[in-house]
């Protein structure tokens, strides 16, 4: 069950992420948006399989694995799935690292007590580089528009366009490959951890083919699926983006990406790629950028730590202190709670016909109306 | 507690220098083919020009190849 739980977190990891890396390229018209999932998550299959040293982000300090037991692990699971369902319903790019460590931390310290987490490792692992990545990136962003428009200005802009558009495919390429590198792994770091508290895997050991591939197809598959919702808010919904600013943001992703994880900051991909489009939106002009909605992500980045962190402890305690009648009714409420959030998302569906089209994501189909009728 | 500053700072410095080299190359790059385009439509000969693009374009897939480097530890 516990390993159902972590598949499916994978799964809701890959739509949800979807947008870091192709948000900008289908807002911006490089890749049409069926092309761009399917790309993105090819690599992200393909990540899953590159990289079979065991992420060790999960259980590296941040929580004490001895105490740790597979009920917790559900909870945590539990936790993270439903808060990333929710602020997928919203169009908000929240980070899914965040959310799953989040309900881990919350699962961990009602079933095992304080001293379970280490807080130390949670504010240097992930709260610091939380907080300055997203603006380490932006800075880049900025800086590498505004060079981008001022060299290209004189140049006929058809041309500017569909150069920057074919470096887009590419940078964007690579933010999914690194994307399946990072996350596909955390879960397979989840299930080994299971595996091996269990029994069925002798302690030290790797993550087992099939783990590998059904992880990697999970992710894989999430990511078809697109998480368009949240592919709408970072694409169009941040700031009008040009393809100039698509390559400087996603090339600044990458890069922030790719030297932090060479160097052990687990950080978020989304906070940086968000961090990135911020910074290109206001590379251009700086009205462009919205800072409504801009702030309203930065709020649900602040909130996912501790909203996880209070689901994986209900969860938990119910667990630890139901027993097996626990647990299932643990399981049978996060089925429910998760088939209302598709309900309610079915109400003012996007997707690849009209994910350009809006701004923002609307919960309420009456509010969508209003917002196409320009009232 | 132990915060890595030292690392945190190399992050910064390295992603910010990486990324505006790399878009400051690629958008010199896409000048050059711009400005062959319009010199060939004068009726005049681009391949300086031409080869211009191409080592700006070289220059940013072997950044790109650096990156699939890091990503994949088969290669370390």
């Amino acid at each position: 069950m516990v390993i159902v739980a972590a598949l499916a977190f994978d799964f809701t990891n890959g739509f949800h992420d979807t947008a870091n890396a192709m948000a900008t390229s289908i807002a911006t018209g490089a890749l049409r948006p069926k092309v761009a999932v399917l790309i993105s998550g090819v690599l992200n299959l393909a990540g899953a399989f590159l990289s079979t040293e065991v992420a060790k982000t999960i259980s590296s300090g941040i929580v004490n694995d001895h105490l740790v037991t597979p009920g917790m692990i559900f909870a945590g699971l539990v936790g993270a799935i439903i808060w990333n369902l929710t602020t997928w319903l919203l169009g908000m790019p929240s980070s899914s690292s965040h959310a799953l460590f989040g309900g881990l931390i919350g699962a961990v310290w009602v079933g095992a007590g304080r001293q379970g987490v280490n807080f130390d490792e949670v504010v240097q692992k992930i709260l610091i580089p939380a907080i300055a990545s997203p603006f380490v990136a932006a800075a880049a962003a900025l800086a590498a528009t505004y060079f981008a428009y001022r060299i290209t200005r004189r140049a006929k802009p058809a041309t500017v366009s569909r150069g920057f558009r074919l470096g887009q495919i590419a940078s964007a390429s690579l933010v999914s490959l690194a994307h399946g590198t990072n996350d596909a792994q955390k879960t397979m770091g989840v299930i080994t951890l299971v595996l091996i508290s269990s029994g069925a895997l002798a302690p030290g050991s790797g993550p087992p083919v099939w783990v590998i591939l059904t992880a990697g197809l999970a992710i894989a598959g999430g990511t078809y699926i697109g998480g368009w919702r949240i592919i709408r808010t970072m694409g169009k919904g941040i700031a009008d983006i040009e393809s100039p600013q698509g390559f400087a943001a996603e090339s600044a992703s990458s890069t922030v990406i790719l030297t932090s994880a060479n160097l052990g900051f687990a950080l978020s991909t989304t906070q940086v790629c968000s961090g990135g489009i911020l910074g290109a939106g206001m590379g251009r002009r700086l009205a462009g950028v919205r800072w409504g909605t801009a702030g309203r992500i930065a709020m649900a980045w602040l909130v996912t730590l501790p909203a996880a962190a209070a689901v994986g402890a209900v969860a938990a305690s119910a667990v630890v202190h139901g027993g097996t009648l626990g647990t299932v009714l643990i399981a049978l409420a996060a089925l429910v709670v998760s088939g209302v959030i598709v309900l309610l998302a079915r109400r003012s569906p996007v997707d690849a016909k009209n994910v350009n089209d809006d701004r923002t994501t609307h919960v309420r189909p009456v509010a969508a109306a209003k917002a196409r009728a320009g009232v | 507690m132990n915060v890595k500053w030292g690392s945190l700072g190399g992050v910064a410095v390295v992603g910010f220098g990486v990324t505006v080299g790399v878009v400051v190359i690629f958008a010199l790059g896409v000048r050059a083919l711009a400005a062959r385009d319009e010199r060939k439509a004068a009726g005049s000969d681009g391949t300086a020009l031409t080869v211009g693009a191409g080592a700006c374009f070289a220059v940013c897939a072997a950044a790109v190849a650096y990156g699939l480097y890091l990503i994949i530890p088969q290669f370390h």
